[in-house]
C-alpha cells in the first residue's frame, strides 16, 4: 500500500505558523466577498460544497477510506432540516441541529456497516448504502420524490439574524464554514488523528501497537459523516430546497472530485477543489452533459499526472505543509 | 402462479447480467488489482454497437452478439495500454477513480449525441414469439438470454480454472513477477485479461438491448447493484460470482412479486444482512 501523501512528519512549529497564516488569509478573503461584487451565491454555495469535501478529506486522506457515497450525509440533513423547517416550523439553529443530528444517525448505522471491510470494498459498500437511501427518499412521502422539497422558509437565526438577506445569510454560512474547518483541522492535529494517520500508513502495525484501529475509522466515519451533514443543513438556507440531485450518486463523485483536485489528504485542498469545480459547473451550465466529460477528463487527468491535486503539488514545492 | 413465473424469468434475465458483469468484474480484480467503475459504461457501449451495426451497417444481432464484445473490448485493451498499465503498484483507490472518470467520460458523450431516452433495438426473427410452457408463456428471447449467459458464464469458468492458459492467469494473479520468470508475458496477459472482462460486459450490453432498450445511463444504475453483488459474493472465486449473481436476480424477482416497493432495494438490504452476520461476503476471502 503506498501513501497518499508525503506527509508524514508529525506537526512542527513552522508548519503550524504556515496554516495559521493560510488560514487567516482564507478567513479574510471569504469575509470580503460581499464588498467584491462577486456573485454572493455561488460563493455560499461553494462553501457549502468546501465542508463538505473537507469532511470528505478528513476519512480518506487521513484514514485512507475512501467513501463513495457521502452525498448521502448531505441529503439526509438536507432533507430533515428541509422538513423540520417547513413543516415543523422550527427556527433555523434547531433546523440545522435537526438535520446534524440525522445525518449523525446515519453515519452511526453505515459506519457500523462499511468499517467491517476494507479498501476497495469499502468504497463499493458506502456507495450502495447511498444507492439504498436514493430509492428510500425516491419512495418516502416526506421527500416528495422528483419535485423535493421546495420553498424552504430562511427565517431568523437566534430570533435576530434575517436570513432572506443575502448579506446576513452569507456571514452565517461563512461562519459555520469557518467553525467546521476549524473543528476538521483541530481533529486532525488532536491525538486522535496521528493515530489514524498511522492507522492509514500501516493498519497491520497500528493493530500490533495496540490501537483497536476498527473504533477509530468507525469514529472518524462519524465525525465526518456529522460533519458532511452539517454542510447539507447549511445548503437548504442556500438553495432553498431539498431534492434527490443531493442524494444521487454522481454527486458523492462530485465530492471525490473536489478533494482529488484540490489534493487528497491536504487541509486547504478540498477547499480550493470545491471552488474550482463549482466555478466550473456556473461557466460551463450551457454546455450540458459536456460538463460530465469534463469532470471525467479531470478525474482521469489528476489520477495519472497530478495525484497530489492543486494545493499537495503547491505545498510539495515549497516543502510546506498545507 | 403466472405472474410470480414472469417475475421470476425477469429475475433470472437480470441474474444474467449481474452474473455476466460480477464475473467480469471478478476476473479484472484478480489481474489488475483494480474495480472496474467503467464496466457499467462499457456494457452501455456494447448495447450501442450492436445497435450502430444494425442501424449503420446492417450487420444482425447474430453478429453484434460477436462483434460488439471484441469492438469494446479493443477499445477497453486501448484503455489498458493507455492508462491503467500506469496505476500498477498504487493504491487500489486510484483504479477506482480513474475509472470512474472513464465512465463519466463515455456516458457523457452518448448523452451528449442520444439523450437520456432509450432506443428501440428489435428482436431477432429467429427469437421472436413465445412458447407455452404449461404452467406459463415463455418469450423465447428471455430464454434464450438466461441460457446464453449460462453457458457463457460456464465457459469463462471452464477457461480460467480448466485450461493452461487460465492456470497461467491464476498464477499470474499470485505471483505475476515468478510467472514473468517462467517467460511469460505478464504485461499482455493482463491487457488480455481486461479485454476479456471488457468483453463480457459488453456481451451483457448485447444481450440486454433487445430487453432493455438501448440507453446512454442504462449501465449507470445497474454498476452499482452489481458492485452490492460484488459485496455479497466476494472476488475471490469465479463460480462463487456466477452463483451469487444469479441467485440475487432470482431474490430480486421474487421482491417483485410479494412486495414490489423493495425490489430496487432489496440487492442493497441482502447486502447489510450479510456484512452484519459474514462481513467477509459469502465466498470471499478477508480483504
Amino acid at each position: 500500500m503506498t501513501a497518499l501523501t508525503d506527509d508524514t512528519l508529525p506537526m512542527s512549529p513552522r508548519a503550524m505558523r504556515d496554516e495559521m497564516i493560510a488560514f487567516v488569509v482564507m478567513a479574510l478573503l471569504l469575509a470580503s466577498v460581499p464588498f467584491t461584487g462577486v456573485y454572493p451565491f455561488f460563493v455560499m454555495q461553494a462553501l457549502c460544497f468546501a465542508l463538505l469535501a473537507c469532511a470528505f478529506n478528513l476519512l480518506i486522506g487521513y484514514g485512507g477510506l475512501l467513501s463513495f457515497g457521502h452525498a448521502m450525509f448531505m441529503g439526509t440533513a438536507g432533507y430533515c432540516s428541509a422538513h423540520a423547517l417547513k413543516v415543523w416550523g422550527l427556527p433555523p439553529e434547531l433546523g440545522i441541529l435537526v438535520g446534524i443530528a440525522a445525518a449523525f444517525g446515519l453515519s452511526l448505522i453505515t459506519g457500523y456497516i462499511s468499517i467491517r471491510r476494507q479498501g476497495i470494498y469499502f468504497s463499493m459498500i458506502t456507495l450502495a448504502l447511498s444507492q439504498l437511501l436514493y430509492f428510500i427518499y425516491l419512495q418516502a412521502p416526506f421527500t416528495h420524490g422528483e419535485d423535493g422539497i421546495q420553498g424552504i422558509p430562511q427565517g431568523h437565526m437566534f430570533g435576530v439574524l434575517d436570513l432572506s438577506k443575502p448579506t446576513v445569510l452569507y456571514y452565517v454560512v461563512l461562519a459555520g464554514f469557518l467553525a467546521g474547518f476549524l473543528l476538521i483541522y483541530r481533529i486532525i492535529n488532536s491525538p486522535f488523528g496521528e493515530v489514524l494517520k498511522s492507522i492509514r500508513e500501516n493498519e497491520p502495525r497500528a493493530i500490533s501497537l495496540g490501537y483497536r484501529t476498527d473504533q477509530y475509522k468507525f469514529l472518524a466515519f462519524v465525525l465526518s459523516g456529522t460533519l458532511a451533514g452539517f454542510a447539507g443543513a447549511l445548503k437548504v438556507f442556500v438553495a432553498q430546497n431539498a431534492s434527490l440531485t443531493d442524494v444521487h450518486w454522481s454527486m458523492s463523485g462530485e465530492v471525490v472530485l473536489m478533494t482529488l483536485v484540490g489534493g487528497l489528504g491536504t487541509i486547504f485542498g478540498p477547499v480550493v477543489g470545491a471552488f474550482v469545480i463549482i466555478a466550473m459547473q456556473q461557466y460551463l451550465a450551457g454546455f450540458g452533459q459536456w460538463v460530465t466529460v469534463i469532470q471525467g477528463s479531470i478525474f482521469v487527468i489528476c489520477v495519472l499526472t497530478f495525484r497530489r491535486g492543486v494545493i499537495g503539488e503547491i505545498a510539495h514545492y515549497f516543502r510546506r505543509s498545507l | 402462479m403466472q405472474a410470480l413465473y414472469a417475475q421470476l424469468l425477469v429475475g433470472l434475465i437480470n441474474g444474467s447480467f449481474y452474473a455476466l458483469l460480477s464475473l467480469g468484474l471478478a476476473v479484472i480484480f484478480g489481474m489488475l488489482n483494480i474495480i472496474n467503475f467503467a464496466h457499467g459504461a462499457l456494457y452501455m457501449m456494447g448495447a450501442f454497437v450492436a445497435y450502430f451495426l444494425l442501424n449503420l451497417g446492417g450487420i444482425n444481432y447474430w453478429w453484434a452478439l460477436l462483434l460488439a464484445p471484441i469492438i469494446v473490448g479493443i477499445f477497453g485493451m486501448i484503455l489498458e495500454r493507455t492508462m491503467l498499465q500506469w496505476l500498477t503498484g498504487l493504491d487500489h483507490l486510484y483504479g477506482l477513480l480513474l475509472t470512474f472518470g472513464i465512465a463519466l467520460i463515455v456516458q457523457g458523450v452518448f448523452q451528449n449525441y442520444f439523450g437520456s431516452s432509450g432506443l428501440p433495438y428489435a428482436i431477432p426473427d429467429q427469437l421472436k414469439g413465445g412458447m407455452n410452457l404449461g404452467f406459463m408463456f415463455l418469450p423465447v428471447y428471455r430464454g434464450w438470454v438466461v441460457i446464453f449467459s449460462l453457458v457463457v458464464c460456464l465457459a469463462t469458468w471452464f477457461l480460467i480454472e480448466k485450461t493452461r492458459l487460465g492456470a497461467y492467469l491464476r498464477a499470474a494473479t499470485e505471483n505475476p513477477t515468478l510467472v514473468r520468470a517462467f517467460g511469460i508475458n505478464v504485461p499482455r496477459m493482463i491487457t488480455l485479461t481486461y479485454g476479456l472482462g471488457v468483453g463480457l460486459a459488453a456481451l451483457a450490453g448485447v444481450l440486454s438491448a433487445p430487453i432493455n432498450q438501448v440507453r446512454p445511463l442504462m449501465g449507470a444504475d445497474l454498476i452499482i447493484v452489481v458492485f452490492a453483488v460484488v459485496v455479497i459474493g466476494g472476488m475471490g472465486s469465479i463460480m462463487g460470482s456466477i452463483i451469487t449473481g444469479f441467485a440475487l436476480g432470482v431474490i430480486e424477482g421474487l421482491t417483485k412479486y410479494f412486495y414490489p416497493e423493495a425490489s430496487n432495494t432489496v440487492v442493497f438490504v441482502l447486502m447489510v444482512l450479510v456484512l452484519l452476520v459474514k462481513p467477509t461476503g459469502l465466498t470471499g476471502r478477508a480483504a
